[in-house]
């Protein structure tokens, strides 16, 4: 593993202006890291001559002192960001070929940034899932492994080729999309930073939609300054956005290395949940013990709705999916099987297109909103989630951030979890209820299992309040020095 | 509120999934298992709470009502399964 796929991207965009190496030394060292790292299958599809091509471009814009924030700096983009020319298919069968005649707002702004695009990434199919078992490609594979267990683990999801990709060094970061936890907990399995802005904060215009109300898209890279990097070059009003919410982007890395000294850290009694490990209480523990030697004051708070937001995700955002997902209908993109009539090849199509998971949120969301539940279901869901939302707010009154773990569990094999929807379900309940209030969050590396797997803290702030959020985060950064590799890097996955 | 066979099929109908019969109770058990656990949200006293609509405090954006984009039906049509004359092509609907 050479040394330039190790450098974090704030180190290699240093070590780019001051012309150590140039953007075309970097991306080719990055290519290098992706071909050797194609079992883990982590990139679906593979951009390399684009990526050296704006790499040639980017040297000369750095020769001129013209470069970008992001300048020659090679990034994963999740496979359901529309990337022109280029497949984007949120891993799903029924989008089969899709290449978009256009690029979402997102990419277009990191691309405007200098940044280099070295490959789609690997997901669950329409971000639906927790571990990327459920992407038409087949799972991302953990570059992490327990220690003295060669089972293959999964990366989490449904970001989890992102993250793979970021915690292998096949990029310097990577982009994700979290509705309910989909970059955090991958983020935390992988020992990885992963940060949810505020829903508003990034343009969803070109993002394949899952639920609109909840998508939000961000950063997934090694350290808390690359996060900040990245999402100052991703957010930003959109008019082609009507949700994204139109106040200045500030410059998030600035506001680093101010500390905690005096904020107040809420730690929520609802979150100590049956069935927790011992070891992630403990890191809980010591994360709050962390900020209070920072000069923090962690103080008990309650969100007393806590335990309805799983449930009231699982209708809100199924509800919200069964109608973004009318649009695959074998006419416009993507898959077509032959039907007797135009409603049959609607139903092979949809059947043959869409896997089990996808197919099941589906049918759910049909449900709770078909005529004489929508009252009972969504209804009640979406006065729920006004609850959640209230209690948040309620908290902020008195606190700075919210202190939780990321998941309940570090990664587990592939295969584990699979018999039974709910539990899968369960990795997000630590992170759907900031997602229901729309707040920004951000999953720090924090420790070691008992096995040797990574475990991520969790801190929730206040609307647009980034800033603060990254600076308590860069607090538990410096103090929890997680220096640990994935064993990928040991062995390149020798058993 | 269990979901029967019957229930399953007139749901997939609506959400126009192809389900086959051999499928239809495996289906309404895992479905039957979420919506039992989504129950408990009946709990949770909701009088006079008013529904999410925004989950950010904004008005929503106004804009002039002008054609701001378009003329690209090559661009609409070059993913489709099946296009001809710069139409879409689907089975044949009217007789």
């Amino acid at each position: 593993m050479s040394a330039l796929t190790d450098l974090t991207l704030a180190e290699a965009r240093a070590g780019l202006d001051k012309r150590e190496y140039s953007a075309v030394e970097l991306t080719r060292a990055h290519i290098a890291a992706v071909e050797a790292a194609r079992p883990l299958n982590a990139v679906v599809a593979e951009t390399f001559d684009r990526a050296l091509a704006g790499a040639a471009a980017s040297d000369q814009r750095l020769g001129a002192g013209e470069a970008g924030l992001l300048e020659g700096v090679p990034l994963g983009i999740k496979d359901l960001f529309c990337t022109e020319g280029v497949r984007s298919q949120a891993c799903s069968h029924i989008l089969d070929g899709f290449k978009p005649t256009y690029e979402s707002t997102v990419t277009r702004k990191l691309w405007a940034a200098g940044a280099l695009m070295i490959g789609k990434t690997n997901m669950d199919e329409f971000a639906m899932g927790s571990s990327n078992m459920t992407s038409h490609e087949g799972p991302a594979i953990n570059p992490w492994r327990r220690s003295g267990d060669n089972r293959q683990l999964v990366p989490g999801g449904s970001s989890g080729g992102s993250a793979a990709a970021v915690a292998a060094r096949l990029c310097l970061g990577a982009t994700g999309t979290d509705t309910g936890g989909s970059i955090r907990q991958p983020a935390a399995f992988c020992g990885l930073v992963g940060l949810k802005p505020t829903y508003g904060r990034c343009s969803r215009w070109g993002i394949i939609a899952f639920a609109s109300s909840l998508d939000q898209a961000g950063p997934l890279t090694r350290t808390v300054r690359d996060a900040a990097l990245m999402l100052r070059a991703m957010a930003g009003h959109d008019a082609k956005d009507s949700t994204s919410v139109d106040t200045p982007v500030p410059d998030y890395a600035a506001a680093l290395g101010q500390g905690v000294k005096g904020m107040r850290i809420g730690i929520p009694a609802e979150y100590r949940v049956d069935g927790m490990p011992d070891e992630i209480e403990a890191l809980w523990r010591k994360g709050a013990d962390w900020l209070k030697a920072a000069g923090a004051e962690p103080v008990e708070i309650t969100l007393p709705h806590t335990k309805y937001a799983l449930p009231t995700y699982y209708i809100v955002a199924p509800a919200e999916a069964s109608s973004n997902l009318a649009r695959y209908d074998g006419v416009r993109y993507g898959l077509r099987l032959k039907g007797e009539d135009l409603r049959d090849m609607y139903a092979k199509t949809r059947a043959a297109g869409f896997g089990q998971e996808v197919r099941r949120r589906v049918l759910i969301g049909t449900y709770v909103l078909s005529a004489g539940y929508y009252d009972a279901y969504y209804l009640q869901a979406q006065k729920v989630r006004s609850v959640i939302a209230r209690d948040f707010k309620q908290a902020f009154e008195s606190v700075d951030l919210v202190l939780t773990p990321t998941a309940p569990s570090a990664a587990f094999a592939i295969g584990e979890k699979m018999d039974d929807p709910i539990a899968m379900y369960l990795n997000d309940v630590f992170t759907v209820p900031a997602s229901l209030a729309g707040l920004p969050a951000i999953s720090v590396p924090a420790g070691l299992s008992a096995d040797g797997l990574p475990l991520g803290l969790h801190l929730i702030g206040k609307p647009f309040d980034e800033e603060t959020v990254l600076r308590a985060a860069e607090t538990l950064e410096e103090a929890a020095a997680f220096r640990a590799k994935p064993a990928w890097l040991e062995d390149g996955g020798a058993p | 509120m269990a979901i029967d066979k019957a229930t399953v099929l007139r749901i997939a109908q609506l959400a126009r999934i192809e389900v086959k019969d051999e499928a239809l109770d495996e289906l309404a058990g895992e479905l039957n298992g979420i919506l039992a656990w989504v129950e408990q949200l009946g709990e949770v006293d909701t009088e006079g709470v008013a529904p999410m609509t925004s989950v950010v405090e904004v008005k929503l954006p106004r804009r002039d009502d002008h054609v701001s984009d378009g003329g690209r039906r090559d661009d609409i049509l070059a993913n489709a399964p099946e296009a001809e004359d710069g139409f879409f092509v689907v089975p044949k609907v009217i007789e």
